[in-house]
């Protein structure tokens, strides 16, 4: 499977919008984690919280792995055969390969925040 | 190679006249004020956003020399209400923003090698908005009418009329309208640069001011439209009495603070950035080499940019909200440190790799850089929840938010100041009084608000207009006053040094020996912009591509001429720069200050309360857009293709996504469905402060006449749709028959969903529940209302002669506003209709 991800993701095309995949993945699971929390509170009176703990477990792993796999499309676009870094000649393969660059440390970046977010889920028993 | 001989020196100057000729600036006691090109708009803007900046400092330096003993009595409690809500309104509405997109306006065209942004006129729409409504807003202290709620203007203090009086109104209204400038501004900064880089400049090669610019645009897409939204139920509270944020009601006083602080807090970062991205500039200049860690900057910067919408709740952790929010808020509040602390570590590892010259530029980066991150160190502190409920509502978040203000938008921004002055006056500011003036500030800055930190611990809670002695605050707070006024001295001292500008010498062009492409800008102040516009190679041309500068000057890269007499610049491709199209730029005109002060009129008119001349006024407005947009846009060229150079034919006419234009309708259109958003959360905020909600006793809409209304708007969609397709295939009388049938598909679409509420005899002042029924249905009719008139517009230029099957701007870009309304209403009429049956 691994090997066919990383056929695809040589052809994959890259815009700007490819960019900033990770961060929305991390700003739909922030938007699930609070959202689903403040109605689950705001509707129940919120003296359990185990569902909401749960699906923000669940919404953490789907979260994390999207972001991985983000991040290795990234990794593999960024080592297409070309010259050293800093990839800033005007050629199409250098902009590609900043692209990828940058996609990958921001995924680098939403992993660490989709982690930060979730952590409350492991502390806090009751909404109060 | 045929086309004109750049050897010639006499081709040379023939063409550099007719340029010249071109983009003369426009002269007479008024004519002059019609321009608008961006270094002049720029330079307005940039103007009174400091005269603006100098204003709220002097209310500041009233504020505290009335604080700088126990018990003072030289202003009185209202007054001193007057004066920090307006300081606080001021320095972030009618300075710290505006400033960025002064700045930006004048540096980006430069920036990116082209003639002037692609709508300059709209620069100068957004220029008279922000004259007006900041000398609106500013004055209303003139008058003892200023607002007084704090600068986030709580309710329900604010929408109690009898507790607040026209203050609260002149803030909503005057800085709704400023918002909607500041929307203008973002529209341009978007477009410019995504499409009118020169060729060859990708991505991987963009100045990283563009980077910046890009990503705080966007945020401001999406940070401004939920205050637009939230002033919006404010507004109809106050002048309506529609109870959204009233108890009793129904209503929450909280849905406001989540609005404002949607905006409010990515605001932070939306100044911040800008300012810090004049470091990116500066820093490489004065290291002599590449800045260090490209990526890892614009890492930074789209970091910072998502996650700044994440901290919003932060401001509101001692409302009560369930403790698991809170922490949500905490954890992304901690997150957003790490893309922060990138780019400071890139910043000086850059100056460690280089060899660093002294300047006063950099002089006042480093110092902010200090400043700043003394004011991140505390922001940790108060995003964790339990340290915040102590610190809340205390000097210590004075001193926090000061630091992190002062260190991170009014230093760099005097940095930019003492960098950029040569660029655009052509003389450099005095070296030694910039130096002086830093120290001042320097000082100034932390004796003012470092001791702050302890009046705070100690108890000092803000926005109290005395403290009585036996609290022991006298010496902290005098203190505080001695630093404000040295502060003042500081900035005395750089006023006086830009007043003494004028008689000063010209400096060498490029004096700072820069590698970035704006310091290709002419000491002697031509207005073309650039010359010729360059194929960039690098990230610092003036530094690696070989006789560049010469190049570029003696008109051998692209575009080098007017021959047809018009303003034009290249448009290029998103991701690699490569040329697409020349557009003609608007020239000077009087539109633009027109309709914006045809626009203001209908906010300042509002406010006391002249409905029917606030119409008139909305009447002229429209009028005035259509005029200037009739006129101004989508002109069909009198030839198809025009030479740039080098070979290359550019097409003069171009539709859908290839055209700024079609950008521009996205852009503002992603901004609008923001709102929406922002009105659609307050339905569901609603929703789940209610046990019921339709409260009992209260029916909604039904089902019926909500599902009439989606159906009709969908039928309008697809016949624009229609209109478009058969359009492009040559069969125009088809289109227009398709047009009009939108139309009155949207007429329909607009009576169905009126008829909703209305017959089902919604009262809004009753509860909350039928007022944000009503205003998400008048968003949505009034939508639907501007689709009619949008596919009118079309249907007029076809008719009119001004739109064909190949030049058909017009209707694909109504086509894309038509997509977003179909969303508006698929989720409008739903919500309202659908919503209270399944629950």
């Amino acid at each position: 499977m691994i090997r066919k991800l990383r056929r695809a993701s040589k052809r994959l095309r890259v815009t700007l919008w490819t960019l900033i995949v990770s961060p929305l993945i991390w700003t739909g699971h922030f938007l699930f984690c609070y959202l689903f929390a403040a109605i689950w509170c705001a509707k129940t009176g919120g003296a359990m919280l185990d569902p909401v703990r749960w699906a923000i477990g669940a919404a953490t792993v789907v979260a994390l792995i999207l972001i991985l796999v983000d991040a290795y499309i990234a990794w593999v676009q960024m080592r297409l055969p070309g010259d050293e870094p800093p990839h800033q000649e005007s050629t199409r393969i250098d902009r590609l390969r900043f692209i990828a660059v940058a996609t990958l440390m921001l995924a680098g970046l939403s992993f660490i925040a989709v982690v930060y977010t979730a952590l409350p889920a492991l502390f806090f028993a009751s909404c109060r | 190679m045929s086309g004109p001989d750049q050897d010639d020196p006499q081709v040379r100057e023939a063409q550099a006249n007719r340029l010249r000729a071109v983009w003369a600036a426009p002269t007479g006691w008024f004519g002059r004020w019609t321009d608008v090109n961006n270094n002049a708009v720029g330079n307005w803007y940039a103007l009174t956003a400091g005269f603006f900046m100098l204003f709220a400092g002097v209310l500041a330096v009233i504020m505290r020399t009335q604080l700088a003993v126990p018990e003072n009595d030289l202003v009185g409690a209202e007054t001193y209400n007057q004066l920090f809500t307006l300081h606080g309104s001021m320095m972030m509405f009618l300075f710290a923003v505006p400033m960025f997109e002064a700045v930006s306006i004048i540096l980006l065209p430069q920036l990116l090698g082209a003639r002037d942004l692609p709508f300059p006129r709209l620069s100068a729409f957004g220029f008279w908005s922000f004259v007006l409504g900041g000398t609106f807003v500013a004055g209303s202290i003139l008058f003892n009418a200023a607002p007084q709620g704090g600068w986030f203007m709580y309710p329900p203090l604010t929408t109690e009329t009898h507790l607040s009086g026209i203050g609260a109104d002149i803030w909503m209204l005057g800085l709704s309208f400023i918002e909607v400038s500041s929307i203008a501004a973002a529209v341009e900064l978007i477009v410019g640069v995504l499409k009118c880089r020169p060729p060859g400049m990708r991505l991987n090669l963009m100045p990283l001011y563009s980077w910046y610019i890009l990503v705080v645009a966007v945020m401001i897409l999406f940070a401004f439209p939920p205050l637009i939204a939230g002033d919006l139920l404010f507004e109809m509270e106050r002048l309506l009495d529609w109870p959204f944020f009233d108890p009793a009601r129904g209503g929450d006083p909280l849905l406001w603070q989540h609005l404002f602080w949607i905006f409010g807090h990515p605001e932070v970062y939306i100044i911040f950035l800008p300012s810090i991205a004049l470091f990116a500039m500066l820093i490489p200049t004065f290291a002599q080499r590449h800045l260090l860690g490209y990526p890892f900057i614009v890492l930074a910067a789209v970091g910072t940019g998502f996650l700044s919408f994440g901290l919003w709740v932060h401001h509101m952790f001692a409302t009560g909200l369930p403790k698991i929010s809170l922490a949500f808020f905490s954890a992304a509040s901690e997150a957003v440190v790490i893309p922060t602390g990138i780019q400071i570590f890139a910043f000086i590892a850059t100056l460690w790799a280089g060899k660093v010259q002294k300047s006063t530029p950099l002089l006042w980066a480093t110092g902010s850089l200090v400043v700043f991150v003394i004011g991140g160190l505390t922001g940790v502190m108060v995003a964790i929840a339990p340290f915040d409920w102590q610190a809340h509502d205390t000097y210590f978040v004075v001193a926090h938010l000061h630091y992190v203000l002062i260190g991170g938008t009014l230093m760099p921004l005097f940095a930019g100041l003492y960098y950029y002055w040569p660029l655009i006056t052509g003389k450099k500011l005095s070296d030694r009084l910039g130096r002086i003036a830093f120290w001042f500030v320097f000082v100034g800055a932390n004796l003012t608000f470092f001791p702050m930190h302890f009046s705070g611990l100690m108890g000092m809670p803000r926005r109290v207009f005395t403290y009585p002695e036996e609290l022991g605050l006298g010496g902290l707070n005098l203190a505080s006053t001695i630093g404000a006024y040295i502060i003042a001295i500081g900035v005395g001292i750089v006023v006086l040094d830009i007043a003494r500008s004028p008689w000063r010498k010209r400096a060498a062009r490029n004096p700072w020996n820069a590698g970035t492409l704006e310091w290709l800008a002419y000491p002697e102040d031509e207005n073309w912009g650039i010359r010729s516009i360059p194929l960039i190679e690098s990230r610092y041309p003036i530094w690696d591509q070989k006789d560049f500068v010469r190049k570029v000057d003696e008109g051998r890269y692209f575009l080098p001429d007017a021959e047809e007499g018009r303003r034009e610049t290249i448009i290029t491709s998103v991701l690699d720069a490569r040329p697409r199209l020349v557009i003609r730029l608007g020239t000077p005109s009087v539109k633009p200050m027109l309709a914006a002060f045809a626009l203001g009129g209908v906010f300042i008119l509002t406010t006391f309360h002249f409905y029917w001349a606030a119409l008139v006024s909305g009447l002229l407005a429209f009028a005035a857009i259509l005029w200037w947009v009739w006129t101004g846009t989508a002109e069909i060229p009198e030839k198809e293709c025009k030479s740039i150079g080098h070979g290359i034919d550019l097409p003069l006419y171009g539709s859908g996504p290839v055209a700024p234009g079609w950008w521009a309708m996205f852009i503002t259109m992603l901004g609008d469905g923001t709102a929406f958003g922002g009105l659609v959360f307050g339905y569901f905020f609603f929703w789940t402060v209610h046990a019921d909600f339709p409260p009992p006793g209260i029916e909604g809409p039904g089902v019926a006449w909500p599902m009439a209304a989606l159906a009709a708007t969908l039928a309008a969609w697809l016949l624009t749709i229609a209109a478009r397709e058969v359009h492009r295939r040559g069969h125009v009388a088809l289109a227009r028959a398709a047009l009009v049938a939108g139309v009155l598909a949207n007429l329909a679409a607009c009576g169905a969903g009126f008829a909703g509420p209305w017959l089902s005899g919604l009262d809004p002042q009753q509860h909350v529940y039928p007022a944000i029924v009503w205003v998400l249905t008048g968003w949505t009719v009034a939508h639907g209302a501007v689709g009619v008139v949008m596919q009118l517009y079309a249907l007029a230029r076809s008719l009119a002669g001004k739109a064909t099957p190949k030049h058909d701007a017009d209707v694909r870009n109504i086509t894309l506003y038509h997509h977003f309304l179909a969303v508006t209403a698929a989720a409008t009429y739903p919500v309202l209709g659908l919503f209270p049956e399944v629950l």
